[in-house]
């Protein structure tokens, strides 16, 4: 199997959401959503729906397409290439959630909704530590009556005013569980509204104090696994989104560097400025390919998937970041002006790069995946005879 | 290249190909000299050094492993470029050396092809395959590098022939050549320095032509001066029209700088791969502990270990138009700069993880590796300087797949 591919169907998935947020999401539009209270617009939600964006990875059996979760990187690509926000990561990590670690009886109760739109959903992982780690959260939950209490914090709650399920991470007795709630049953005051660097993006703090929750609203299945794939496919998606970013800032860029004229001359003739657009370009290049290798083998060799993913994740970091920050210096003055829009993709950038793991935190973790004598990595690309990667 | 497109082999095809080859290489991979060899051809600087690479490149044609893709009329294999990429890919694996033509067989080769007469590709294309003749390039001029648009040289049309005069420079295999691409000025009145110019397919084994060799700053030798006093050639040396060298050159360093697709194949350097590193970095002390215990050396390695597969991955994404949409020829346009330069830093690295040690230069019987790395270093260097530098490069990137206007 070849280390990158796209099927028809998914190349056909980039194609309509590339049309789509060209359409629905010029910078007027951003600018006009993120001026909104709740960031979000209904009708576009339907329309989404419409294309069948809400159930690409879900299950046939529940209304979904049961393409692979790769994918996905098809249509967060080209969101965050138009610095598109929607509840569609939030509603996409919960809905999968759902199919690795709920029953079926679950999964039958919220996943139709989910893929046909008319549920949107979000996910409560990330506690105040600030930790990337979701294996082990800190949110109490215990038995109370026939059901449970939680209490504990969580942060980041991506959408929550606007979803109608939040999936709740809380350690019960001593292991990891999931517990899928209605937001309507929050007690009031529970959500509080986040200040994010990122304006067109909404998260809450979410706060519980022995919030009471009915028995079948703890996921069945395997809910460590569950909180691993949110770990990995947030990592993925906002990857993706960071390709599709990086490629969005330098279009901005290099349009005004085809443009501005100083000293008499276009400033893109100018090697101090030319030079780093070409170094940012090579770079572009390569977290691309990392992202739809990542993507290709997500569900494949899990060893080897966690490589892919993490050097993905690493390098559209580093690179969205690096691109935006010039972004904003080659606009000079006007570069640092709220009306620029060097300011909604270096926003972004930042917004992208402290979720899910940021570039640091990857290639830590990528140190004994790579350099340990004997690992997965090693008898994959270093021993097998002729084997070099890449072909 | 006017032949049908050769057909796709079968993956079952490929498989067999490949256990060929395989075994063929098992059988012949040549006997370690005792002498050192170089790291590229641009290094190749004593006799019994090339003897063993032409003897090598020979054994390679005969079995019919390179120009597997070129044209059978010609002395190629007629195939599907699927068959030279696993003997590439083998070679690499089994570290057999190097081809010795690079010249002729990554660009001059290619470019006879493309834009040579029926005559030109039945007179050179076979012996470039085969070792016999070698070729080398006369691009570059003491006061013209980078600008090499403003080549002085002259060639003045005499009778049936043309008359040479002026100094190239930096020729590498310029004293094993029999042939040279030339770019000479045949029109010193052209309304533009790019106009005058025209390509030449010269002999330099001819009265006239003095080879001076030129030390590297590895204290080997490799290139030469090659100065041209009243040197006559034939008149029919010219590839493309008089007055189009210029865009002749062009499409040579396409093929140069893999920017386009063409090569004969074969290895054309020492491969130089981070697992090596890695293993070095096991095997080395710094300040008595193994270097891959130091934590920045881990974390360098990380980022060289995901740079190498990344750059593996763009050749891969290359060929699904999907996937480049943006930019469809960036990663071939970029290979150049990004391969040259990751060698560079990569052996570079390399020699730090040596700690103290690090300073010992081959000779000493105490060098890590013989001091492989440290001369590693020195000569990355002709890669980000020959073929055009990295800083041309991105003035070529940001211009021709940026959009930016020219920097001068
Ligand atoms: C090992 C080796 C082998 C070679 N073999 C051959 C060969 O076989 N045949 C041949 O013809 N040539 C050969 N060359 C020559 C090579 O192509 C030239 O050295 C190269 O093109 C640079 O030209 P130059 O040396 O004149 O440097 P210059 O052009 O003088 O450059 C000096 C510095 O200025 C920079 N510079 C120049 N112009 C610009 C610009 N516009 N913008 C930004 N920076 C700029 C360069 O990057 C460089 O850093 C070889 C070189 C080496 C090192």
């Amino acid at each position: 199997m070849a280390d990158i591919e796209l099927s028809e169907e998914q190349g056909m998935l980039a194609n309509s959401a590339g049309d789509f947020l060209q359409k629905h999401s010029s910078f007027e539009a951003v600018r006009q959503r993120l001026a909104s209270d709740s960031g979000h617009d209904a009708a576009m939600w339907k329309e989404m729906a419409a294309l069948g964006w809400l159930g690409v990875a879900l299950p046939e059996q529940h209304g979904g397409a049961d393409m692979p979760v790769g994918a996905l990187v098809s249509l967060a690509e080209p969101m965050g290439r138009h610095l598109f926000a929607s509840p569609f990561l939030a509603t996409t990590l919960a809905g999968r959630m759902l199919a690795v670690g709920g029953s079926e009886a679950q999964q039958a109760r919220w996943l139709p909704g989910i893929a046909s739109g008319e549920t949107i959903a979000t996910v409560a992982l990330t506690e105040p530590d600030g930790s990337w780690e979701l294996g082990a959260p800190q949110l109490r939950a215990e038995r109370r009556g026939g059901g449970y209490a939680l209490r504990g914090s969580k942060t980041f709650v991506l959408d929550a005013a606007v979803a109608d399920l939040v999936l709740i991470s809380a350690e019960l007795e001593g292991v990891p569980a999931v517990f899928a709630v209605e937001r309507a049953a929050l007690p009031d005051g529970a959500l509080r509204r986040e200040v994010l660097i990122d304006e067109a993006r909404r998260g809450y703090r979410l706060d519980v104090d022995d919030f009471e929750v009915g028995a079948d609203s703890r996921l069945d299945g395997d809910a460590p696994a569950a909180l691993d794939h949110a770990y990995r496919l947030g990592a993925l998606l906002v990857a993706a989104e960071m390709v599709g970013g990086t490629e969005g800032v330098m279009d901005l860029t290099l349009e005004y560097l085809r443009t501005r004229v100083q000293f008499g001359r276009l400033i893109g003739s100018y090697q101090a400025l030319k030079h780093p657009m070409v170094d940012i370009m090579v770079v572009q290049e390569q977290a691309r390919s990392l992202l739809h290798h990542a993507a290709t083998i997500f569900e494949r060799d899990a060893g080897l998937a966690e490589v892919a993913l993490r050097m993905a994740k690493a390098m559209a970091g580093d690179c969205y970041t690096h691109a935006a920050d010039r972004a904003i210096q080659f606009h000079g003055g006007t570069g640092f002006t709220y009306e620029c829009h060097a300011q909604l993709f270096f926003r972004r950038a930042q917004f992208c790069e402290y979720s899910f793991g940021d570039s640091r935190h990857h290639r830590r973790r990528l140190e004994p995946l790579l350099l340990e004598e004997g690992c997965v990595w090693e008898s994959a690309h270093r021993l097998v005879p002729g084997g070099l990667p890449g072909g | 290249m006017s032949e049908a497109t050769p057909a796709r082999p079968s993956p079952e095809e490929l498989d067999a190909f490949r256990t060929e080859v395989r075994a063929w290489l098992k059988d012949n991979k040549p006997e370690p000299p005792d002498f050192q060899l170089p790291d590229s051809f641009m290094e190749v600087g004593t006799p019994e050094q090339f003897e063993y690479l032409r003897a090598w490149q020979h054994k390679v044609y005969e079995a019919g492993y390179i120009g597997l893709t070129w044209p059978k009329e010609y002395g190629g294999g007629g195939l599907h470029g699927l068959y030279q990429g696993v003997v590439n890919r083998e070679m690499g694996a089994a570290n057999v050396p190097f081809m010795v033509n690079i010249i002729g067989l990554m660009w001059a080769g290619p470019v006879i092809l493309q834009l040579g007469t029926h005559a030109q590709k039945q007179r050179y294309i076979q012996k470039i395959l085969s070792a016999e003749e070698i070729w080398c390039q006369g691009f570059s001029e003491p006061g013209n590098g980078s600008d090499l648009g403003n080549a002085q040289t002259t060639a003045v049309r005499d009778g049936d022939e043309w008359v040479l005069n002026g100094t190239k420079i930096w020729t590498s295999l310029g004293t094993e050549a029999k042939h040279m691409i030339l770019l000479a000025r045949t029109d010193p009145g052209a309304p533009s320095k790019y106009k005058g110019l025209t390509f030449f397919l010269a002999p330099v084994d001819i009265p006239g032509v003095h080879k001076t060799p030129i030390q590297k700053m590895t204290g080997e030798y490799g290139f030469n001066e090659t100065r041209f006093e009243d040197a006559r050639i034939p008149g029919d040396s010219i590839l493309g029209r008089e007055g189009e060298g210029w865009s002749v050159a062009m499409a040579t360093l396409m093929f140069e700088r893999g920017a386009a697709e063409g090569q004969a194949g074969g290895l054309s350097m020492v491969p130089l791969r981070v697992d090596d590193v890695v293993q070095l970095a096991r095997e080395c002390k710094r300040d008595g502990r193994p270097a891959i215990e130091d934590p920045e050396v881990r974390a360098e390695l990380v980022r060289f270990v995901m740079e190498e597969r990344a750059l593996g991955l763009c050749q891969v994404r290359q060929r699904i138009p999907g996937l480049v949409t943006e930019r469809p020829h960036a990663i071939m346009m970029m290979n150049k700069l990004v391969g040259t330069e990751f060698r560079r830093r990569l052996a570079r690295f390399a020699i730090s993880l040596q700690g103290a040690n690090g300073v010992l230069y081959m000779g000493d019987p105490d060098a890590p590796d013989g001091g492989h790395w440290q001369r590693n270093y020195m000569n990355a260097f002709s890669a980000t300087i020959g073929g055009g530098t990295s800083q041309i490069q991105k003035n070529i990137l940001g211009e021709r797949v940026l959009g930016l206007a020219k920097s001068y």
